[in-house]
């Protein structure tokens, strides 16, 4: 790694650190319904809300109760979106005349943003009218991000509270959620951006002359906006199709760090904010240093990876060393102004946590730098991870671990006081299961079949890469396009939509489970025989059962695709 | 506070050396020919069934042996049937290797049922019919309240409760303990019989308290049989983690295949199979009931009885024991600790005083007293003093002293105002202040005079058994609380229970407090556990998590608990809880260990089963195996081979330290962790050379 692309690793990292803590206090007090200094702004708000939908902030759901909720919420927010990209074409705001999706695209895109995945099959700026963008995309990225918070403050109450049956209010919780961290936070940040020259306007598409002569349509709109939830919200899904590489979304040097930034501050905030309210800050910590451990291996890994360049290039005389004026190594697919550094981290930072902007094309990087992102993901975005839906991805691992080493201690199972036993061992088993299922099945039969392989852009490992990518990025609720396939087709579109589809709702479900099952238990006092959670022990422990049961089971398709690649490319096999 | 011999008999019992057990020998002929059988037995699927993980491997053995014999008859090259076959038969064997643990540990409760069950059949009764006239039923004809007749040297045909007679019975059938004991009727705890035991003195007429089936002899076939064991709740747990993994494997093998041909190479089913059995968590599948049995049987052996597997593993979790002072923690029985002369000088004249009173005295105190002296250097004046022309003076309740007097000169001891009161003076202030000292510290202070005259006293105490403090900092390093139960007053039960070194104490104890400790413990998230053996401890037995009745404890106490001491030692509690611990510990250890291996058998299989397609993939091969074949094999073998390698821990049980769970954790996940990843490198890589050295790929 060149110097400066470690030191803004550190700074990275340590601004990550210092934000963790803060905000981590500000969201807890806002689930707590404690005051805050929004107060004054937004109380009459929620609680003119809550007058008109008839809601009761003081009563408590039961985790079922609370689960039905959610899960009527998004039925109904997915038909509504469905509904409107369908028609859109009838709708305003829609100054390019853009026609209504086709039911395969419309109902990816809709499963896409309801799951906080944003995958997108289609390409923003040319499928979808500002109205569907405004009102159906963002109203979701805003919601969305605000479920998967509810669900895991819905969690944190399950296995703090003891002898209990309700785990919280979900209306109380998406309206907190939505009002006081993602609104306000998005806001600034917009206004930040703007200040950066991202656009935000209502014009139609502007044809320019570039300085080649040539003419050229840019995309314009809203997007300031929009660029500041799908960043916050871990959502992803850019305005532009090229996401954040291009300008209009990500002009400066600021708006790069800043963007990158906010993908995981409040996946951040909220590992912090999990371990206060759990009672104990120190487990909080050892698990923030487990995800930050693998941020930094694999931020290594990818740019020393993209560094070394291609071997295919050097053959054929490209000079790939780092000198002066010159970044060196494999730029292909890259932003000249973020070089290998700041790509590799965006890389990092958007498919660890469920986000899935891009400021670079993954399909151009070499193949173990474009393992990276795969390998991200493949721990189902457990490391920070989506808005809320990482840190309760990261419960079910930590169960797992607890399980499977808690015995070493000599006592049954038990975590945070609560023992683990088996209605929560079928809930953890229900939520790995259908995530490989899932994943494993659909590349199968896309790798087999030609409706599955005819859209590659390449034959080959790198054929297989980019259909597992696909897949992996849909079930994992991340929405981060290895590009290079084609995936606007109907076997693509519902497929992807299935495994965003389990990828969300087959983790929320037995988190819930978990939820109400811890909640109604009693706590055991702990004490010096009780299984430390909050050792380097236990975070060593964490990783391995991350590690190994996270990811042996995607071992062999791994192996099919970069990391054979990568064999071939260094035995001069590839041209 | 009066002095007060209590006339109890002094419990022989060892207290921190563990009775050294005869360590029966699992690798017995017997057992290990019969575990040989059984494992063949095993492999009926309809038993397997309840293993799924081994039903899965069966499965796969049956496949391969059919594709061998189709391969066969097609007349397929060498080399391949080589392979299937040589994979075929490791298949079955890791099957029959787990088959062979279970019965292994299923051996030797076998063996010991069949003893006790010869026990049962051969009995008949003398059963008293309602006109008072006998009549010889079989033992299996009795029924609750029936009245029966044991004569000398029968055996007890159920367990029932004595009503009538004294006599000794021998329970070596059930406890091993060769020593008769004494029965009686109306005694609480000397009244109940146990069916199986032999009377071998005088005759005893017994009421019948359980039907045939389920007397406590029933029940303890059915227990070290392990015909009646559940699988216990952390075990269904475990299960579903298990079962899981495997689901997921399972895809993963199956899914490989379109993966495979997506890059145009085709995998032999063969090699999948052997890739499955491989990822599966066949180690911990094979070895899991026998872990389980195992505990049971460690139980057992020390004597104890588990009414379930669930006791078993919640006295891994315990948190809090209570345990009786007296006889657990004390010898129950006040004992000299201390001589207290009124000045220097008449330290020597006070022990000799005090060790003639007591010379022909039997009580402990009296025995204890010379104990003292002799430790102190009076050794030859405990020899040689003669008193055999004195008269000795029991105690007695108007004098509350007792001694030795001879030609009008009495040496006396005794409660400490009564012997003040016996010179007819007021008592000297020294007298009076160490009065005072000793009962302020919960001790009892005795007067020693001597021809009426106050010599001084002795320090009375009930006395902590040696290594009991010791025991208990153990526990408190595995986590556990130990609370005190005493009906003592609070300032004796705080000396004691400062001196042992325990937590808590609960003084002037009613059993109506031992249980609502017990709800307040439980209600803070605590496990408890006792021991009892009196009625009135039923409750309280009931109430704990673990409850460990005394085999001479009564019928109900029996019922209420959930563990049964053969030996009724109450100490033993301390070590049920570390067996306790052990099992789970053992579980997960192999668990770790079980998950940790498929690391390793990843990249001795994937590279051989894509060498075709992808010859590069060869990089992954870190082990340098030397070809596809004899790589998957060896992986295949290592497979099967730790499963046998491990049945000897999986029996014995992990070590367990009293280190705190950190340490220990740390220690442990390095050991079956790190040590599960990096064993079958090696392993795989040596059982690879062998392999190739033998011409067998």
């Amino acid at each position: 790694m060149t110097l400066s692309d470690t030191s803004f690793l550190i700074v990275y990292v340590a601004v990550l650190v210092a934000i963790a803590r803060p905000l981590g206090l500000f969201m807890m007090a806002v689930y707590e319904g404690r005051r805050t200094l929004l107060h004054p702004v937004i109380r009459p708000l929620e609680a003119g809300i809550y007058r008109v939908a008839g809601i009761d902030e003081r009563r408590e759901q039961g985790w079922r109760a609370y689960l039905f909720a959610l899960l009527g919420f998004n039925l109904a927010g997915f038909l509504l979106l469905y509904f409107i990209l369908r028609v859109q074409g009838s709708l305003p705001l829609n100054p390019e005349n853009l026609p209504g999706m086709k039911p395969s695209l419309a109902f990816n895109a809709a499963v896409s943003f309801t799951t906080n995945t944003n995958w997108q099959s289609d390409g923003g700026e040319t499928t979808a009218s500002y109205f569907s963008q405004m009102v159906g995309f963002t109203f979701q990225n805003f919601v969305s991000a605000a479920v998967g918070m509810a669900v895991l403050v819905a969690l944190i109450r399950g296995l703090s509270r003891h002898s209990a049956n309700t785990v919280g209010n979900f209306w109380v919780d998406l309206t907190r959620g939505t009002l006081y961290i993602l609104l306000p936070m998005s806001f600034i940040f917009a206004l930040f951006l703007v200040s950066q020259g991202v656009i935000q306007n209502f014009d139609s598409y502007r044809s320019v002359t570039t300085v080649e002569g040539a003419e050229q349509v840019l995309a314009m709109g809203p997007a300031a906006s929009q660029v500041a939830i799908k960043q916050l919200g871990t959502n992803g899904g850019g305005f532009f199709n090229a996401n954040s590489a291009v300008p209009f979304e990500n002009p400066t040097a600021w708006t790069n760090l800043l963007e990158m930034l906010a993908i995981l501050i409040i996946p951040a905030g909220l590992v912090y904010m999990y371990g206060k309210m759990v009672g104990s800050t120190r487990h909080g910590w050892i698990v923030f240093g487990v995800m930050t451990t693998w941020l930094v291996i694999m931020a290594v890994v990818a740019n020393v990876a993209e560094q070394s360049g291609n071997s295919n290039l050097a053959d054929a005389g490209v000079t790939q060393d780092a000198g002066d004026g010159q970044p060196g190594g494999n730029m292909e697919g890259k932003e000249v102004r973020f070089g290998i550094g700041q790509s590799t981290l965006w890389a990092n930072a958007t498919t660890l946590a469920s986000n899935g902007s891009v400021n670079s094309m993954h399909d151009s990087y070499t193949p173990l730098g474009g393992l990276v992102p795969m390998v991200n993901m493949l721990t189902s975005e457990v490391i920070f991870g989506g808005v809320g839906s990482g840190m309760y991805g990261m419960v079910i691992y930590i169960i797992l671990a607890v399980f499977i080493a808690g015995l070493m201690v000599g006592r049954t199972p038990e975590y945070l006081g609560k023992k683990i036993e088996a209605r929560e061992m079928k809930a953890v088993m229900l939520g790995v299961l259908a995530f490989s299922l899932v994943l494993l099945t659909w590349t199968a039969v896309g790798a087999v079949n030609s409706f599955g392989t005819d859209t590659t852009n390449n034959l080959g490992p790198h054929g297989f890469s980019e259909i597992f990518y696909a897949f992996t990025s849909g079930a994992a609720n991340n929405g981060s396009a290895f590009a290079g396939l084609g995936v606007n087709g109907t076997f693509y579109n519902v497929g992807i939509g299935v495994c965003m589809l389990v990828g969300r709702f087959l983790f929320i479900v037995p988190v819930m489970v978990i939820a109400g099952s811890m909640a109604a238990k009693k706590r055991v006092a702990p004490g010096p025989g009780t299984f430390p959670t909050d050792g380097l022990v236990f975070g060593g422990l964490l990783f391995g059962v991350i590690v190994i049961v996270g990811l042996l089971t995607f071992f062999p398709a791994i192996s099919l695709g970069p990391v054979v690649e990568h064999f071939m490319l260094r035995d001069g096999l590839l041209s | 506070m009066a002095y007060c011999p209590e006339r109890k008999v002094v419990t022989q019992m060892a207290v921190v050396a563990v009775e050294k057990r005869k360590k029966a020998n699992v690798w017995t002929r017997e057992i290990l020919s019969r575990a040989i059988r059984d494992s063949l037995l095993k492999l009926d699927p309809r038993t397997l069934y309840r293993n799924p993980i081994m039903l899965i491997v069966e499965f796969g053995a049956a496949l391969t042996s059919v594709l061998y014999l189709r391969d066969l008859v097609s007349g397929e090259p060498f080399d391949t049937l080589r392979f299937e076959a040589q994979i075929a038969i490791w298949l079955w064997f890791t099957v029959i290797f787990a088959n062979f643990a279970e019965a292994i540990a299923e051996g030797r409760g076998k063996a010991q049922a069949a003893t006790l069950r010869k026990t049962r059949t051969q009995t008949t009764a003398q059963r008293v019919k309602a006109d008072g006239t006998l009549e010889t039923v079989p033992s299996s004809a009795l029924r609750k309240g029936d009245i029966v007749v044991v004569g000398l040297n029968e055996l007890i045909p159920g367990d029932g409760d004595v009503v009538e007679g004294i006599a000794y019975v021998n329970e070596a059938a059930i406890t091993g303990e060769s020593a008769p004991v004494l029965k009686e009727p109306g005694t609480d705890i000397r009244s109940s019989v146990t069916g199986g035991t032999t009377v071998v003195s005088d005759e005893l007429r017994i009421r019948i308290t359980a039907n045939p089936g389920e007397t406590f002899l029933d029940r303890m076939i059915g227990l070290v049989e392990g015909a009646s064991r559940q699988k216990t709740p952390n075990e269904i747990a475990l299960n579903i983690l298990l079962a899981g993994l495997t689901f997921i494997f399972l895809m993963v093998t199956v899914t490989l295949q379109p993966f495979a041909n997506y890059a145009g190479n085709l995998i032999s089913v063969v090699v999948l199979v052997a890739l499955l059995v491989c990822l599966i968590p066949t180690t911990i599948g094979g070895l899991l009931s026998a872990i389980g049995i195992a505990g049971m049987d460690r139980l057992v052996q020390r004597n104890v009885l588990a009414m379930s597997g669930r006791a078993v593993e919640a006295a891994g979790d315990i948190d809090t024991l209570l345990l009786d002072k007296t006889g657990t923690i004390t010898f129950g029985n006040r004992l000299a600790a201390e001589f207290i002369a009124l000045d220097e000088q008449g330290n020597g004249r006070l022990i000799e005083a005090a060790v003639r009173s007591s010379l022909l005295d039997t009580t402990p105190e009296g025995r204890s007293i010379l104990d003292l002296a002799k430790s102190q250097g009076f050794g030859s004046l405990v020899a040689t003093l003669d008193v055999s022309e004195g008269d000795f003076v029991p105690f007695a309740a108007e004098t509350r002293m007792s001694g030795i007097r001879r030609d009008g000169r009495a040496t006396m001891k005794g409660a400490a105002d009564a012997v003040v009161a016996a010179t007819g003076r007021p008592a000297p202030a020294a007298y009076t202040a160490a009065v005072q000292r000793i009962s302020s510290e919960g001790g009892t202070p005795l007067g020693v005079i001597d021809d009426g005259e106050i010599l001084g006293l002795v320090y009375l105490k009930d006395t902590v058994k040696p290594g009991m403090a010791a025991r208990f900092e153990e526990l408190r390093r595995m986590g556990i609380r130990t609370i005190m139960v005493t009906g003592d007053n609070p300032l004796t039960a705080a000396t004691i229970a400062r001196e042992a070194g325990v937590d808590d104490f609960i003084a002037q104890a009613r059993p109506e407090d031992k249980i609502a400790r017990i709800r307040e413990e439980q209600a803070q998230g605590r496990l408890v556990a006792m021991t009892g053996d009196g009625t009135n401890d039923a409750p309280a037995l009931a109430q704990a998590d673990v409850g460990v009745a005394m085999n001479s404890g009564t019928q109900a106490a029996k019922e209420a608990g959930n563990m049964v001491d053969l030996d009724s030692d109450p100490t033993k509690l301390i070590e049920i809880v570390g067996i306790g611990k052990q099992l789970l510990m053992t579980r997960g250890a192999l668990t770790t260990f079980s998950i940790a291996n498929d690391v390793a058998k990843y990249f001795a299989i994937l590279p051989a089963a894509f060498v075709v397609s992808y010859p590069v993939l060869d990089t992954l091969n870190i082990m340098r195996l030397e070809s596809p074949e004899s790589a998957i094999l060896s992986a295949i073998i290592f497979n099967a081979l730790v499963i046998i390698a491990l049945v000897p821990l999986a029996l014995r049980g992990v070590a367990y330290k009293p280190i705190g769970a950190g340490p220990l954790l740390a220690r442990n996940a390095l050991i079956y962790g790190l040590g599960g990843i990096a064993v079958p490198f090696i392993g795989i890589k040596l059982i690879d050379m062998f392999v190739n050295l033998a011409h067998l790929a």
